[in-house]
């Protein structure tokens, strides 16, 4: 054997083994999100990884009131649910957000109840990942003080939300879950939140891209794995990118 | 001698051929990318409501988007976001690979610097594969790291001082036109001046 091809099987095998060490502690420190696997899964893992380690604890920007779009903009297409409807007339008085899974007290929220709980204003941007984006002044209970009034057992490793449109959900990891920015949003510039915008409740993390922050949440989900949730589909678990 | 000294060292004709796989792959899915949404503005907000700096007189993959044209294409921006950002991770790496062994084995200063008088590549050359190496691939990097709400969450200054994400997202697509100018000249360079050649060099490191 040749001293270079010698050379090239011990950094062959080093880089082998380098992996797998990486792997097994990403996975060890929480590191690995739901789609680490298939031909994405590297670029994935590397993201959240890389994410989960710069960022965990930094704040979305926010801006000045003058920053303020005057033209936001809502891409929702017309849709006809009617127990949507049934709740509009009547003011979303009767809008409940169900929050179940791995918490002590189950607890089913009317938009009253989260206004009770204590409130957080931001102004952030809207960043979509198609590339159009617009900054608002956002109003809503952080999904922190939601998951401390549920009692949230500490194996949950995931909050899996619902919108009322079937197929809208998505699921978040605790750091962002508890991250102080990230609301159960209920209003806008002010005003109760639009319709066009996910009217009476939405989800609002302003770090991650506008698919992650589902409209019209009629419930939560606290869960330990995401293998029954996570449908392999086209777009990145983790949209802080 | 001359037949033990290769034209290209192993280094350079991997991370070539890495980059080139890469490159293809950020440009066809960045253009996927863009098909969403082929209208530019610059500051924070730009969107469907707001004027925009130019558009691209393309149909769009989305039907909010008025591009005068009466029909929609399918959106690819799930595998396109994907192929994205893993095709930046590698070149990220092959990048760091390609400029620290470059800098330790004097590459950069035998082949690339201009010199007095220059060997294999005259200065113009040189002076071009230096700013795609040090400047527009960087800049690419940079303004998509701008892009990312996670990232500049830790690092606000990386959009503030590009102007916001909207000037961001308008710099990365000049950026990415500017390396396919780049691609197209390096490319007929490439056949004109011997393509079997130059490729067999860069392929097996002797012509």
């Amino acid at each position: 054997m040749s001293p270079l091809s010698r050379r090239k099987l011990i950094a062959a095998a080093a880089g082998a083994s380098g992996l797998a060490v990486a792997a097994r502690l990403a996975d060890q420190y929480g590191l690995t999100p739901p789609d680490s696997g298939g031909l994405y899964g590297p670029g994935n893992t590397l993201t959240y990884a890389s994410q989960r380690l710069l960022t965990r604890h930094s704040l979305a920007r926010e801006f000045a009131p003058a920053d303020i779009a005057k033209a936001p903009f809502a891409k929702l297409r017309p849709f006809q649910i009617e127990a949507y409807t049934r709740s509009q007339a009547v003011g979303y008085a009767d809008w409940r957000i169900g929050v179940d899974g791995m918490v002590a007290q189950p607890t089913s929220f009317s938009l009253a109840d989260l206004r009770n709980l204590p409130a957080r204003t931001q102004i952030n941007q809207l960043a979509c990942e198609e590339g159009w984006s617009f900054i608002a002044e956002w109003t809503g209970v952080p999904l922190s003080e939601v998951l401390k009034a549920v009692k949230v057992l500490p194996q949950a490793r995931y909050v899996v939300y619902y919108s009322i449109q079937k197929n809208w959900v998505q699921s978040i990891d605790m750091a962002d879950a508890l991250h102080p920015q990230t609301l159960l949003a209920y209003g806008m510039n002010g005003a109760d939140l639009p319709m066009g915008h996910g009217a009476p409740v939405r989800m609002w993390l302003p770090r991650q891209l506008g698919y992650k922050n589902v409209k019209f949440i009629t419930r939560l989900t606290l869960i330990d794995s995401l293998k029954n949730f996570y449908k392999a589909g086209s777009y990145s678990w983790y949209a802080g990118i | 001698m001359a037949d033990d000294a290769p034209r290209h060292s192993l280094l350079v004709r991997t991370t070539h051929w890495l980059s080139t796989v890469c490159v293809f792959a950020l440009l066809l899915s960045g253009f996927e990318i863009v098909v969403s949404h082929p209208r530019f503005y610059w500051g924070n907000t730009g969107n469907p409501n707001t004027p925009s700096l130019f558009d691209i007189p393309i149909p769009a993959s989305r039907p909010w988007v008025n591009t005068g044209y009466s029909y929609v294409l399918p959106d690819q921006n799930g595998w396109s976001r994907n192929l994205h950002f893993e095709a930046a991770w590698l070149i990220i790496f092959t990048g760091l690979v390609y400029v620290i062994a470059s800098l330790l084995n004097r590459h950069f200063r035998k082949n690339l610097l201009p010199a007095a008088e220059p060997r294999a590549y005259n200065n113009i050359q040189r002076l071009a594969y230096l700013s795609v190496i040090f400047v527009l691939l960087p800049l690419a990097i940079w303004t998509g790291l701008a892009m990312s709400p996670g990232i500049v969450s830790a690092y606000p200054l990386l959009v503030t001082v590009l102007g916001g994400t909207q000037s961001a997202r308008t710099i990365h697509f000049a950026v990415s036109m500017l390396l396919v100018l780049f691609l197209f000249v390096h490319i007929v360079m490439v056949c004109r001046t011997g393509f079997r050649n130059l490729m067999r060099a860069m392929i097996t490191g002797h012509s």
